[in-house]
């Protein structure tokens, strides 16, 4: 399971953008986050995947309640959960080749050897084709990166996906091809997802169900309550 | 199938059947903007070309709403910067882009700044908050772009005219003396539309105005966008947001590749019998509320285009008079097109 308890998170503890957000993704599942943009629901995205710590409540990945985040997580809990970002832009570094950027989470983690045949089966399953795996960033189209960026996401082979407006910049084909290499490498791992966005066909059509904001962070008065358990 | 608003000019008169409607303009009154065989090239250091547009062609009348659909990097963006004459300085155009008698390509910035842009064709941009200036308030924003484009002076006189632009555009008047900052994304469109507007501009261009704005907001501001178009106005706007374009389009033009590959009435091409260039279907075929298949593979490079279409490596239609480019006949591209509609299809 991946479990959200009444996490609360935010950049100013006097006024966090998410308030007593509880949600649950069991293995194998695809949910869908819907809220309206600026509703908190990317800092709720970037606490699933152990990139922001909340300021109260718990992530909790297949039992283990999660205690560090960022660089500090335990390696296991941080190569548990894949994300990809809206703006490709913004989350690639620009200076490496995109074979690189997909590769260095093989290289960060001591997987050096693995790094040509995984590489090579990622750049199939997201459809880059090997001309394109050579270039930097700026030498390729928004819709190629973020495929590299998906790439780089599943390297590591993660039990959860968390897809943060993964496609709100892309193409109808570019976002089914992108979704669809999601779904293929589900069918493959078995992997669960928590796919956040604002538009409702898409999530509905991808996600097994899908759940509004509103009723993952219900308004209440922020009262210091402990929830037992 | 999206509602459309209720201020659609084609509802104001019966339509003409969408066969042939394809390639006329919908008005006698000539064209707002006339693009003639316009083509963009970029030199890269290397000697490498990058044939960005090549030899687009279509009218904009009065009136009228042409949405120039395609995906990041299919040359869209390229189209409407040459047309604002905002192309950097290793662009080489060809053809013509006729506003009345002035050629946008050959204008020169001069011309284009003093003339064109803000007066004769107002832009609407894809980021809002990012084109307002961050440190002024709407208010003065208004205010200064009022006195640069009209004969309003007077401080009085400034205030009342930024307040009637703010109106137009439903920007709320208790909200001009905020900062860019301080407006959502809604109003912050808002108040672009509004500075847009303000030169009564014939032709609004809008440069994906929709990006990553929420569902509701972009019916929203396709709505609102809608509703400045009249007899005298014509909008051009640029998006790869299909939903977007259903929404507001009278015409449809897809762009692949840096060409336009398919120009068609928007409910021949949203309805039915739906497009009939086999990258158009492909496109509308992968939305999530039709089957969300994508079209096999990746668009070919800019700066290694096929002689032949350049859509083939990926057409299930394809033959060997592919290898030949299709010539734009009627309202495709292409050497297999799908079925025209046939009379049973119109009547249905
Ligand atoms: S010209 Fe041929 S390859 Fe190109 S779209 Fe038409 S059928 Fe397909």
């Amino acid at each position: 399971m991946l479990e959200l308890r009444d996490v609360t998170a935010g950049y100013d503890r006097r006024a966090p953008v998410v308030r007593n957000a509880t949600l649950t993704v069991a293995p194998g599942e695809a949910v869908g986050l819907l809220g309206p943009s600026g509703c908190g629901k990317s800092t709720l995205a970037r606490v699933t995947a152990l990139l922001h710590r909340p300021d109260s409540g718990h992530v909790v990945l297949d039992g283990a309640p999660v205690h560090r985040y960022r660089h500090r997580a335990p390696r296991a809990q941080r190569t548990a959960v894949g994300v990809v970002f809206q703006q490709p832009r913004l989350s690639a570094d620009p200076r490496l080749r995109l074979t690189d950027l997909i590769a260095e989470p093989l290289r960060a983690t001591g997987r050096r050897s693995s790094v040509p045949e995984r590489v090579a089966e990622l750049a199939g399953t997201v459809g880059l084709t090997p001309d394109l795996l050579t270039r930097r960033p700026h030498e390729v189209s928004d819709g190629q990166l973020q495929r590299a960026c998906l790439a780089r996401a599943l390297v590591l082979r993660p039990r959860w996906l968390v897809c943060d407006e993964m496609t709100a910049m892309l193409d109808a084909s570019t976002t089914a091809a992108l979704v669809r290499a999601v779904e293929d490498y589900r069918t493959a791992t078995g992997a669960g997802l928590l796919a956040v966005g604002h538009d409702r066909l898409l999530l509905n059509r991808w996600c097994d169900r899908t759940v509004h904001w509103d009723t993952v962070t219900p308004k209440r008065a922020p009262m210091p309550v402990r929830t037992p358990g | 199938m999206t509602e459309r608003p209720p201020a659609r000019a084609a509802e104001a008169a019966p339509e003409p059947p969408a066969a042939s409607a394809v390639d006329a303009a919908p008005a006698e009154r000539p064209p707002v903007l006339s693009v003639r065989g316009l083509s963009v090239r970029f030199l890269l250091p290397g000697g490498r070309r990058i044939a960005a547009v090549t030899d687009a062609r279509f009218d904009v009348a009065p009136g009228e709403c042409l949405v120039l659909i395609g995906e990041s990097g299919c040359g869209k963006s390229v189209l409407a910067s040459a047309l604002l004459g905002l192309l950097p300085a290793n662009a080489q155009t060809s053809g013509g882009a006729l506003l009345g008698e002035l050629d946008l390509l050959t204008a020169g910035e001069p011309t284009l700044a003093r003339t064109v842009r803000g007066r004769r064709v107002g832009l609407i941009p894809q980021s809002p908050a990012a084109h307002l200036t961050p440190v002024r308030t709407i208010r003065s924003q208004m205010e200064e772009t009022v006195a640069q484009l009209t004969g309003v002076r007077g401080r009085a006189a400034l205030r009342s005219a930024a307040e009637r632009a703010a109106a137009r555009a439903g920007f709320p008047r208790d909200h001009l003396d905020r900062h860019p900052h301080e407006l959502s994304g809604g109003l912050a469109q808002r108040a672009a539309t509004a500075l847009a507007l303000i030169g009564d501009a014939p032709l609004l261009l809008a440069d994906e105005p929709t990006t990553g704005l929420d569902r509701d907001l972009v019916d929203h501001t396709v709505d609102e966008l809608r509703r400045h178009i009249d007899a005298d106005r014509a909008l051009l706007m640029i998006t790869h947001d299909l939903a977007a374009a259903e929404r507001i389009a009278d015409r449809v033009a897809v762009m692949y590749a840096g060409r336009i590959v398919e120009l068609t009435g928007a409910d021949t091409f949203f309805g039915s019998p739906g497009p009939r260039h086999p990258y158009s279907r492909g496109l509308l075929e992968a939305l999530p509320d039709r089957s969300f298949t994508p079209i096999p593979g990746l668009p070919p490079e800019l700066g290694g285009l096929p002689d032949g279409c350049a859509f083939a490596a990926r057409c299930d239609r394809a033959t060997d008079a592919c290898t030949a480019l299709p010539p734009f006949t009627g309202p495709v591209a292409c050497h297999h097109p799908l079925p025209a509609p046939t009379p049973e299809d119109l009547r249905a």
